[in-house]
């Protein structure tokens, strides 16, 4: 299966998809880690996180996916939505908490 | 031209209003993936009114295309934040 294929399949299989360098446990950058903590911060104990340290094909693919050239990138119910900055932004809003509580039913 | 001025020159196409451009690289001297790739840590707020109307993902999208070379050898992480005139 090709990188792509894989990722299509990873972000439409489950609804909250995080492409992170590290563990949600063991961040390996600040924003992948500042990532992980707002989405916990809106509720969300359970998504699927993916490691792209540990796979180079992915961390290739996902750039390409998205047309997006940084990690992390957060997924919602297939579609992306944006990395660390857009993330913030919208957590500020209450823009996140929103589109993630339709996510999470 | 450094890379601060080359970061401003390649924003030209947006016809940004307004740039503000911070290198917070001593900040992450330690950490392990800047040091193997040596790239920078930016933070880069672009003001322009070409932005009217897009998403967050678009804007974002159209800055990261003029810098893409850069990335990851030049830039090794961009904290990035894109207003029209009248969201600055």
């Amino acid at each position: 299966m090709s990188a792509n294929d894989r990722i299509r399949e990873q972000v439409t299989s489950n609804p909250v998809v995080l492409y992170m360098k590290g563990s949600p446990a063991f961040p390996q950058c600040g924003f992948s880690g500042a990532a992980v903590q707002m989405l916990k911060a809106c509720g969300v104990d359970r998504f699927q996180s993916v490691d792209v340290l540990a796979d180079p094909e992915i961390r290739q693919g996902i750039k390409e996916y998205s047309n997006w050239p940084t990690i992390p990138q957060l997924y919602v119910n297939g579609e992306f939505v944006g990395g660390a900055d857009i993330m913030r932004e919208m957590y500020q809003s209450g823009e996140l908490q929103k589109m993630l509580e339709t996510a999470k039913a | 031209m450094n890379l601060d001025q080359t970061i401003r020159a390649r924003l030209a196409p947006l016809a940004p209003s307004a740039i503000e451009l911070a290198d917070d690289s001593a900040d992450h001297a330690g950490h392990a993936e800047a040091m193997r790739h040596g790239g920078g840590h930016f933070s880069l707020t672009v003001v322009s009114e070409a932005f009217m109307g897009q998403s967050r993902v678009r804007r974002h999208q159209s800055v990261y295309a003029l810098l893409s070379d850069l990335i990851p050898g030049h830039i090794h992480a961009l904290q990035l934040r894109t207003l029209t005139p009248d969201e600055f």
